[in-house]
């Protein structure tokens, strides 16, 4: 064995082709991963097909496999992004300024931080589990819920304590579910203004939270958002904590019994009425008729995927849209 | 005409002493009030632990924990797991769950790591900027995918016309709720995540160790696979615990795909239940407040999310101190 | 395509500096590294031109000129490290011992595996001493431990390291000093048993210890190697070379003998450079 002549060069033939096998290797490993995608998206709209039409949209849904309908779900699956997304960018972009823009690099910062990493960690089951005991049972705080009536002056709003089963207990499992996801995703929009954006601010005079204000988070805006569009379409895509919540896989009505635009505009005061209602969602449905046993219900459960995929592709949608308008306006 | 300064002879000037004033109480105000989101992530972990401890290992009076009803020893010795059965025949090992659960885990490994690893030499040191900028966007894609999808590829798709044909053939008895193909789908679903996580180690590499290895005569893969691989080591490794965890904490594809009978098998063609169906399963039904059923939920939970924390943990660590090593 | 340019060269004989300057009276001897009009693309942005030069065999040939003339890129193109960049290309030719290294059936490889390269910071791999100095011949298919362990001590006493890392040789090669770092890198480089060995500003990132160390070091490798340095230190140019060629803008002004160049130089712009009142 030599590190020179024909010793060497065969060795080198050999070395190129074993490069060569590696990155198609690599190659086809990439592209068979995605391949898996399309094989699933083929396969399910295959099953979708005459399955999905308007009807399925608007009816609630039924025991006869062509009567069933996601209107329940998807109404349900709105009003918790709605109120989600009300309750988690304040609080996780709070935290991202306060982490970013405020605190020094001490244990407790390291500790804050570390603990949000490790939380969105944290299997979205157990905060299932979390929801359940905090948000629907309160601790067991009464043996039976008792009603409450909250009295506005144009409308009142009924609610019971514990708060059961209602969209504003999944609303408040998927905040904290979302939370550290939104809070790390918006670090990074943080992140990435420049420091001399900031000098010249408070060069000027301006005070720190000034600065935030109408300086920093301006310019972060557009990554904010498009962080927060996404890591809120996961928590819409997700099943397991809801479903510990005891949210039912069917309902045959909508939260607050808005069904279309016409009801919400007919009776607005619905709309206040309408978080502290039972609830379903579309992944939700979609699982019970993945559990159905009249096998038919795969069709309606593959339509039922299908409106799920929209749904998140509009938001992911949305989301590129923000982050190839504003990417283009701002250059550092 | 003399430019004059601006004439401040009879104003004050500004004082610099620090004083009271409304706009620093209200920068204080903020402070706190962004303080306190931040503070909400610890208060989060907090009452996760004291749901989970207070329902399975202290009870606050008059209600007893899980484990001051069943015995340490029944619960990770035991062999049988039948907590929705009548009170005379409830067992409460959780053997099964956690054997479901680490099959799942061990099979989504054996497919998901090394393919996640391979995408992501692929990405940082071989794909051209374009097939790049085509590839990232799919495989976020791909993550993005919910899970209950997966599940239902893996149910109606995958066992009927890829599994049940191929492993029948070969002489093997196949259920139509698997193990395997609970693995594989949660192994597909972590693809994505160990893709991007060792990417962005790969990339940190320094170009200039890549360099050097050109310099000695290395070809590209003695470089990738050489150097820039066993350079990252660390990070690739944190990469799979996150991964490897996450497996562990995935519920609805399993659920769905893996049937929900606790058996105490490594058979991969066997219906298992993981510790996640079993909570799913059981919240899907009425459960009775106060039950032994109810406090096992939190029993097993507990368990779950003190496996999934240290391996996070450990993998936060790793990955703090390898990003230290290269910046 | 080379027939073209074959007989462009034939009717329009070379413009450039073709400056063929003996090294200690080797005039005979064909030189190791030729380059002839040769030029030197990122992308649309020419950064050589028309560089002729002849670099003789176990000498060493400092190359200095001010930050951003192309020197770097010419000692990099020396071993085609630059094809690493996507984008450049190269015109005219480059010859290593009579044979054109941008030919289409060269293998980078070999090439770098006989032209090998130090760089200006020093780069160990995170793997102990041993692994770093022997993974060159171990990549190029050596697997027998003896005939490694040989080679790994032969590089370190060459590259006078082998008294102070004999006994910690299953150490992190990162623990050690950036001196100690460099010559760790320089032993890499001549554990693949080249022929030619550039240097990229090995010296520039050492204290002064250091890099008298690296310098004595130098001198003893051009017994038996062709070493081309890259250096923006002009006393360590006359220190160390027999050759000088001086780089400005992209263009080789001028090459010389050292001790003339540096003496007596031909152009204005040398003076300028070496007196310092430029760059």
């Amino acid at each position: 064995m030599s590190l020179h002549g024909p010793d060497y060069e065969r060795r080198l033939v050999w070395r190129h082709f074993l490069g060569l096998m590696f990155e198609w290797a690599c190659r086809l490993t990439t592209f068979l991963s995605l391949g898996i995608l399309a094989v699933l998206l083929f396969s399910i709209g295959r099953q979708a097909i005459g399955w999905l039409d308007w009807g399925f949209l608007v009816r609630s849904n039924s025991y006869e496999p062509r009567e069933a309908g996601i209107m329940a779900g998807l109404m349900g699956s709105l009003w918790l992004i709605l109120l989600t997304a009300i309750m988690s960018v304040p609080l996780g972009v709070g935290a991202a300024v306060y982490l970013e823009e405020y605190a020094k690099p001490t244990r407790m910062t390291k500790f804050i931080q570390l603990n949000i990493s490790n939380l969105a960690g944290v299997p979205s089951i157990v905060y299932g589990i979390l929801g359940f005991t905090v948000f629907v049972r309160m601790f067991g705080l009464r043996d039976r819920p008792e009603e409450f009536i909250l009295d506005l002056w144009f409308t009142e709003i009924r609610f019971f304590l514990p708060l059961g089963r209602i969209v504003l207990s999944g609303a408040c499992t998927l905040t904290l579910l979302s939370l550290p996801v939104v809070i790390i995703s918006a670090q990074e929009a943080l992140r990435s203004v420049p420091a001399s954006l900031r000098h010249a601010s408070l060069a000027l005079g301006a005070t720190k939270w000034q600065t935030v204000r109408h300086q920093v988070l301006p310019a972060a805006l557009p990554g904010i958002l498009t962080g927060v569009i996404l890591s809120l379409s996961r928590a819409i895509g997700e099943t397991a904590p809801l479903a510990v919540l005891g949210a039912a896989a069917q309902l045959s009505f909508a939260p607050g019994r808005i069904e279309s635009v016409g009801d919400a505009i007919q009776n607005p005061s619905k709309m206040l009425q309408a978080p502290f209602d039972q609830f379903t969602a579309i992944p939700l449905q979609i699982y019970g008729w993945i559990n159905d046993p009249k096998p038919v219900f795969e069709h309606v459960a593959a339509a039922g995927i299908v409106v799920l995929l929209v749904v998140l592709m509009l938001l992911n949608g949305a989301a590129i849209f923000i982050r190839q308008r504003f990417q283009k306006k701002i250059r550092w | 005409m003399s430019s004059a300064g601006p004439s401040r002879r009879d104003n004050k000037p500004i004082s610099l002493q620090r004083t009271f004033s409304w706009q620093r109480l209200r920068e204080e105000v903020i402070r706190c009030l962004l303080f306190g989101c931040a503070l909400l992530s610890v208060a989060t972990t907090l009452a996760i632990i004291f749901v989970l401890v207070t329902e399975s290992l202290v009870g606050i009076p008059p209600q007893t924990a899980f484990f001051q009803d069943v015995s340490w020893r029944e619960f990770f010795f035991g062999t049988t797991w039948t907590p929705q059965f009548a009170e005379a025949q409830q067992h409460f090992g959780i053997a099964p769950l956690v054997c479901g659960t680490l099959l799942i885990t061990g099979i989504s490994g054996l497919i998901g790591l090394p393919a996640g690893l391979m995408i992501a030499v692929y990405l940082s040191e071989y794909a051209t900027p374009r097939a790049r900028s085509i590839c990232k966007p799919l495989l976020e894609l791909l993550a993005g995918v919910p899970t209950v999808v997966y599940g239902y590829f893996g149910l109606r798709f995958l066992t009927p016309y890829v599994l049940i044909p191929f492993f029948k053939q070969m002489g093997f008895s196949i259920y139509g709720f698997n193990a395997l193909c609970g693995g594989i789908v949660v192994g597909i679903m972590i693809i994505p995540m160990v893709a991007s996580l060792s990417e962005d180690v790969l990339r940190a590499v320094p170009s200039s160790l890549r360099e050097s290895g050109y310099a000695l005569g290395a070809t590209k893969f003695d470089v990738s696979a050489r150097i820039v691989v066993p350079s990252a080591l660390s990070g690739v490794l944190a990469s799979f615990l996150l991964a490897l965890s996450r497996s562990i904490g995935e519920t609805m594809a399993v659920a769905i795909c893996a049937g929900n009978s606790p058996n105490l098998t490594l058979n991969p063609f066997a219906s298992i239940q993981t510790m996640t169906a079993f909570i799913v399963n059981v919240m899907q039904g009425e459960v009775v407040a106060g039950s032994t059923l109810e406090k096992s939920l939190y029993a097993v939970a507990l368990v779950l999310f003190l496996m999934t924390l240290s391996m996070n943990l450990v993998s936060q660590i790793i990955l703090n101190r390898y990003r230290e090593v290269y910046q | 395509m080379a027939l073209v340019k074959a007989f462009t060269q034939f009717v329009d004989p070379p413009t450039g500096t073709t400056t063929d300057v003996a090294g200690g009276g080797a005039s005979v001897r064909s030189p190791k590294i030729e380059t002839s009009q040769m030029g030197f693309f990122y992308g649309t942005h020419q950064a050589l031109r028309d560089i002729s030069l002849k670099i003789n065999e176990c000498a060493v040939t400092a190359l200095i000129g001010p930050s951003g003339c192309g020197k770097s890129t010419y000692l990099r193109s020396l071993n085609r490290m630059n094809d690493i960049i996507e984008g450049t290309r190269v015109t005219g030719s480059v010859k290593v011992d009579g044979e054109d290294i941008y030919a289409k059936d060269v293998d980078v490889v070999s090439l770098r595996k006989r032209v090998g390269m130090v760089f200006q910071k020093s780069t160990p791999f995170p793997k102990s001493i041993f692994d770093n100095v022997s993974f060159g011949p171990r990549i190029a298919g050596l697997t027998n431990r003896a005939q490694l362990t040989e080679i790994v001590e032969k590089s370190l006493q060459q590259a006078a390291l082998w008294n102070e890392v004999k006994d910690r040789m299953r150490e992190s090669a990162m623990a050690l000093s950036g001196g100690q770092q460099q010559r760790l890198c320089i032993a890499r480089a001549l554990a693949t048993s080249p022929e030619i060995l550039l240097m990229d500003e090995p010296a520039s990132a050492l204290d002064p210890a250091s890099t008298a160390r690296i310098e004595d070091l130098i001198f003893e490798l051009k017994q038996n190697y062709t070493i081309v340095i890259v250096t923006h230190n002009m006393q360590q140019a006359a220190r160390i070379s027999e050759i000088t060629a001086f780089f400005c803008q992209g263009r080789l002004v001028e090459v010389g003998q050292t001790k003339q160049l540096f003496t007596n130089p031909t152009q204005k712009e040398t003076e300028d450079y070496i007196t310092g009142r430029f760059g």
